[in-house]
């Protein structure tokens, strides 16, 4: 399994090579081979007495994280889907795109896709599975920007790709957390431990974070934004990863996850709360669009709402509904993109408005897209298989157990007759997509380019798409036992079987399905009257413009923020440096109660030293008020002097010698600056400023000394200094302790000075001398 | 015999203490004339006067403390006041410390 997951990648690299031969060679042709080999290897495993495959292979043993493939049901379907409209979507990109095209970016992202894909749902390891899940994400960004030199691309793949990467990074806290809470990294295992998961406190937030996840990437209200967008990818790529795939990912962790949330009340009222939602707004939304993969892209996101209703039921029955209407919609939406790409292709406009009248120039298009449209309406034919999904739907809708909770009471009565309005306006905008398109009133003028029936090679896939849709649509039972029982046994964890028929008998759910023609049909033919009623709902109120908000508004804060302290002012920024010192050293001394003050163990205070201080003390102050450069040196040299004194006062004659030369040179040093410094001006900022500027720094003074008298007052160890006095004559063979220290004890630290001083010189030699302006003299 | 030399010892101590006083009041006083110039020339000559006195108090407190480890500071103070004034001099004089070569 690891070989079916990672060859897409492998083929990935040589693609480059490949596609040097693009004008001879469609690179698409080398790449066909990879997704239809995949397929066939895991046909096999379709069979009745199915059972789940695990395989692992260790990656990072360390953190318990390894390559953990778990082939159950629901990814074996998955897989299918993948690998099988793979095949379809690269032969009809074949087709599609131009050899002038950059055939080898595009492959490469596809077959990255692929494996990313393949790697969702067959993982068993949580972080391996957001590991593929986050590649899904940036692999499907590439190819929604592949025209990235189209403004809108580039806004479709960065609106996407935050949306989904927001959700992505939510769903690993919420993984992380599971994590923590069942000491496992493996799916199943969570599974098993799934009353230690129920019982556990963060059990809400593990939900919201892995909800967040799955509703970003199934563009679930309000995530669903960023899909229409992404209808700026080519043709090949919607049909593939924005109907068919990437956004099944999201149902798929859901699914996945089912068999531990779903018996948490909660799970009901979020997933199903959210899906009826995604699917009125995305029918009723899909009806104003104009624009043919427009339609469809809100169409997907109502079908993907009513997959995650039903998966939100939880019952047994609503999980065979769900994984029976994931593969009829990767089917019948798969075929409507490619007819929309060819449409697209062969008339250069996708605006429903322009076209018209098509059925005659394009006979076998338009037989494509009636089988197409009709099976998401759910039209009650016996040969289309969006009926039996749709009509599961409505059963399982009716057929839902009582709890406590009252909203869950309320839904459970409002679900069934919204499920029948999303349907209606499913119906009309499918009979829009399809009579809009073909019938009606040809505008061949209005058009970029001639129509004509598309080749042959690009009828293939939705073609072989439509034939899937009739089969099953005839034989439902052929895919039941052996694909979707146990699809539906891993999410529901119980056994499934459910013989699928076209008739049923006069049932509630066959009224509704005919609720839903009849109405449908009388709002279609009167669309004209009502459709004024978007300009009311939503009006001028979009979820796109709250987007735009936030983004807008967040740079726009965020550079305001930054703005308002970040003004180049280095005062302003040393006096926030020393504003934070203060605030948090004082917190923290605070908190701890580290200020105390001890008497016991202080020196007799001398006449000498009270002097030499005052004099320190008085000099600083000049300093602080001297209004000439050099006067403020010269005044700023007592304070060296004085410091050099008490150096001698406390016994330390090679700092005072040090402390003299240094002071000399530095006051040499300043006075050398000066020269070519401005001079000091008379301080003009106003009198708050410098109170603020005297506040702060008699603040930071006086918390250090704060500081250095509560740390002598809290000795908690005595000095070591009794190891170098008696030693540094012994083991040193010196008489003087601080140039023993200096070179034999501690001499690294003496050797890093030096290069500090070395560093210093050739640092100054280099700014004096390499001045780029040099050449300019 | 004690005696006498317990007493040369006090009056030392004591007469050391005295000097040590009056010498930070002549720096007190110098530093008044540091802040206050009114020119530069003035702050220069009082650092340098405060230098001096600096050597003095160095070799007091080096009387008082019985070590002849600070006669370095004493020496090595009396060549860095004569640098740093000549320095200060020339500064304040030409303006620069170290004169380029004419080339």
């Amino acid at each position: 399994m690891l070989y079916a997951v990672l060859i897409p990648l492998l083929i990935a690299c040589f693609i480059p090579y490949l596609s040097k031969f693009k004008d001879k060679i469609h690179t698409g042709i080398f790449v066909l081979f990879v997704p239809l080999s995949i397929f066939i290897y895991f046909l096999q495993f379709i069979d009745t007495n199915f059972v789940p495959v695990a395989q692992g292979y260790s990656w990072i043993p360390s953190l318990n994280i390894s390559l953990d493939f778990y082939l159950d049901g629901l990814s074996l379907l998955f897989v299918l889907l993948i690998s099988g409209i793979g095949t379809l979507v690269t032969l009809y990109s074949i087709f599609y795109l131009h050899k002038s095209e950059r055939l080898g970016h595009f492959y490469v992202y596809l077959l990255m896709f692929m494996t990313a894909m393949l790697g969702v749902v067959l993982s068993d390891n949580v972080f391996v599975l957001y590991t593929f899940w986050e590649l899904t994400s940036i692999s499907s960004f590439l190819l929604i920007g592949y025209w990235h030199y189209r403004e809108r691309s580039r806004y479709g793949a960065l609106k996407s790709m935050l949306i989904t990467v927001f959700g992505g990074l939510s769903m690993l806290g919420g993984f992380i957390l599971l994590t923590i809470i069942t000491g496992s990294t493996s799916i199943q295992e969570m599974i098993s431990q799934t009353d230690v998961i129920l019982n556990s406190p963060y059990l809400p937030l593990v939900m919201t974070f892995i909800f967040l996840g799955a509703f970003t990437k199934s563009a679930q209200f309000p995530f669903h934004i960023w899909l229409p967008d992404a209808m700026e990818a080519p043709t090949p790529v919607s049909a593939y990863l924005h109907s068919a795939t990437m956004v099944k990912a999201g149902i798929y962790l859901i699914a996945r996850f089912s068999p531990v949330f779903s018996a948490y009340e909660w799970f009901f009222i979020i997933v199903s709360g959210i899906g009826i939602i995604t699917l009125c707004w995305g029918s009723y939304m899909a009806v104003r669009q104009t624009d043919l993969k427009g339609i469809l892209a809100f169409s997907t996101i109502s079908q993907l709402g009513m997959i995650m209703t039903m998966l939100g039921f939880g019952t047994k029955a609503a999980a065979f509904a769900a994984v029976f209407h994931i593969l009829n919609h990767a089917t019948f939406k798969g075929s409507l993109f490619m007819v929309a790409g060819i449409i697209d292709h062969e008339t250069g406009s996708r605006d429903i408005r322009k076209l018209g009248g098509l059925m005659t120039l394009m006979p076998i298009s338009a037989t494509l897209a009636l089988f197409g449209t009709f099976s998401m309406a759910g039209v009650p034919l016996p040969f289309l298989n969006g009926f039996y999904s749709k009509e599961m739907f409505f059963d399982v809708s009716l057929d839902l157990s009582s709890t406590s909770l009252f909203i869950a009471e309320i839904m459970k009565t409002s679900i069934p007759y919204l499920a029948v309005l999303g349907s209606i306006f499913t119906f009309v905008y499918s009979m829009y997509l399809f009579f809009g398109t073909f019938t009606g009133e040809k505008h061949l003028d209005e058009l970029p380019s001639k129509p004509h029936e598309a080749p042959i090679g690009m009828l293939i896939s939705p073609a072989l798409l439509i034939v899937g849709v009739i089969i099953i649509g005839l034989i439902p039972n052929l895919v039941n036992e052996p694909l979707l029982a146990h699809a539906a046994k891993a999410i529901s964890g119980e056994e499934v079987h459910k013989h699928i028929a076209f008739w049923h008998g006069f049932e509630a759910p066959l009224y509704m399905s005919l609720i839903v023609v009849i109405f449908g049909s009388i709002l279609y033919i009167f669309r004209k009257k009502w459709t004024d009623i978007y300009l009311l709902i939503p009006g001028t109120l979009s979820l796109n413009k709250v987007y735009d908000r936030i983004l807008d508004g967040s740079e726009k804060y965020s550079r305001k923020i930054t703005n308002s302290y970040m003004d180049g002012s280095l005062r302003k920024y040393i006096a926030l440096i020393m504003i934070a010192t203060v605030l948090v050293t004082f917190t923290t001394m605070l908190t701890t109660d580290g200020f105390t003050i001890k008497t016991d163990d202080l020196a007799k205070v001398t006449v000498s030293e009270i002097l030499i201080a005052s004099v320190m003390v008085a000099a600083a102050l000049g300093t602080i008020f001297a209004r000439n450069n050099v006067a403020a040196i010269l005044i700023l040299g007592v304070v060296g002097f004085g410091l050099s004194v008490l150096f001698v006062l406390y016994r330390a004659p090679d700092l005072a010698l040090t402390q003299l030369v240094v002071e000399t040179i530095t006051v040499a040093l300043f006075l050398l600056c000066f020269y070519h410094l401005p001079n000091l001006r008379p301080r003009t900022e106003s009198f708050k400023t410098k109170s603020v500027n005297a506040i702060i720094a008699i603040s930071f003074g006086a918390l250090m000394t704060m500081v250095a008298i509560s740390a002598h007052s809290s000795k908690w160890f005595g000095a070591i200094s009794e190891y170098f006095i008696e030693n540094s004559y012994e083991l040193g063979g010196g008489a003087n302790m601080v140039n023993v220290i200096l070179v034999d004890f501690r001499g690294i630290d003496t050797l890093f000075e030096i290069v500090v001083l070395g560093i210093a010189a050739f640092g100054i030699y280099a700014m004096i001398k390499l001045r780029s302006d040099k050449g300019v003299e | 015999m004690n005696n006498i030399s317990e007493i040369t010892h006090q009056l030392l101590i004591i007469t050391t203490d005295i000097c040590i006083a009056v010498i930070s009041i002549s720096i007190i006083m110098l530093l008044y004339r540091v802040i206050k110039g009114p020119t530069n020339p003035d702050r220069a000559v009082a650092l340098d006067a405060i230098g001096i006195n600096l050597m003095a108090l160095v070799g007091l407190v080096a009387v008082l403390l019985v070590t002849t480890q600070l006669n370095d500071v004493i020496l090595l103070t009396g060549i860095l006041l004569f640098i740093g004034t000549i320095a200060i001099a020339k500064f304040l004089e030409k303006g620069v410390i170290i004169d380029r070569e004419l080339d």
